[in-house]
């Protein structure tokens, strides 16, 4: 059993390249075979396989019930967990930043001790 | 150049994150709200429940700084300290930071280096800052550390304090 933090580990180790998630959002739009999935790839299928399998291993994708064309598709829980987890991170820099706003909005009222807007 | 109406975050490597906002500002009056002490402690207080009781900025080539924050209840306690490493206003600041953990918990760790960049564009200035941690472990955990008890009981207000600003 894997922890909650292994289990990003992993994610974003997975997310962490260009390839990936491209493949990702490939399947966004529908489960597709490994040769659909190389096509749009200047790359290699052994290439892709090695991708998916890291795909695989971090359970952000499943092979569908298809036995013979073995169609991968997106698996969307670990994304949301590891989307959560930057979204509290993201809220906490939103909420001083949405405070710096009303504090420069009140900066430039005050036109006589700061320079004007160009 | 995107406006980033909302913080933008990314992991640009695995030892760094990087938050973008901007702000309808010019880049001279965002560069001073974020290097002078008393600006500083009216904005850099995270989710609402926190106050800057320390703010201590020598903005110079090798001048210190000291934050620490206190929830309003005085019940927990955290801070950063650190060194300016580059000062270039109003566009580039660079400093050191060490994460000093109070009663929050989290790792003091070897510390981050973190640039802020301003950009402006037609009166437009979206601030960029690049943080990194040396390590994916040490990003990892300061990025984990945004979310003490402390900080989540302070998100559910968020709403209602921005509602009245």
């Amino acid at each position: 059993m894997q922890t909650s933090e292994q289990r990003l580990d992993q994610t974003f180790m997975a997310l962490a390249d260009p390839t990936r998630r491209a493949i990702l959002a490939r399947l966004a739009l529908g489960e597709a075979t490994v040769t659909e999935l190389a096509e749009p790839f200047n790359i290699s299928q052994p290439a892709i396989s090695k991708h998916l399998k890291i795909l695989e291993r971090a359970k952000l994708i499943a092979v569908g019930q298809d036995a013979q064309r073995r169609p991968r598709r997106l698996v969307a829980q670990p994304l949301a967990e590891a989307n959560a987890w930057i979204e509290r991170y993201r809220e906490a820099w939103e909420a001083s930043y949405e405070r710096l706003d009303g504090l420069l909005e009140e900066l430039q009222r005050t036109p006589s001790r700061k320079p004007k807007k160009k | 150049m995107t406006f980033f109406e909302k913080a933008h975050v990314t992991m640009p490597s695995d030892s760094s994150v990087k938050v973008e906002r901007s702000f309808k500002a010019p880049r001279e009056l965002v560069y001073k709200a974020y290097t002078t002490p008393e600006l500083v402690k009216r904005w850099c207080l995270g989710p609402p429940g926190w106050e800057m009781p320390v703010c201590e900025m020598d903005v110079r080539v090798g001048g210190k700084y000291r934050w620490r924050w206190r929830s309003t209840d005085g019940k927990q306690e955290f801070g950063f300290h650190g060194e300016y490493k580059e000062v270039s206003p109003p566009s580039k600041l660079v400093n050191s930071e060490v994460f000093d953990p109070g009663n929050v918990g989290g790792e003091m760790g070897k510390g981050a280096l973190i640039t802020v960049e301003f950009i402006e564009d037609k009166g437009v200035t979206t601030m960029v800052s690049t943080m990194d941690f040396g390590t994916k472990e040490a990003r990892d955990a300061a990025v984990a550390t945004g979310m003490t008890d402390g900080m989540e009981q302070g998100y559910q207000r968020l709403d209602n304090v921005f509602a009245n600003r």
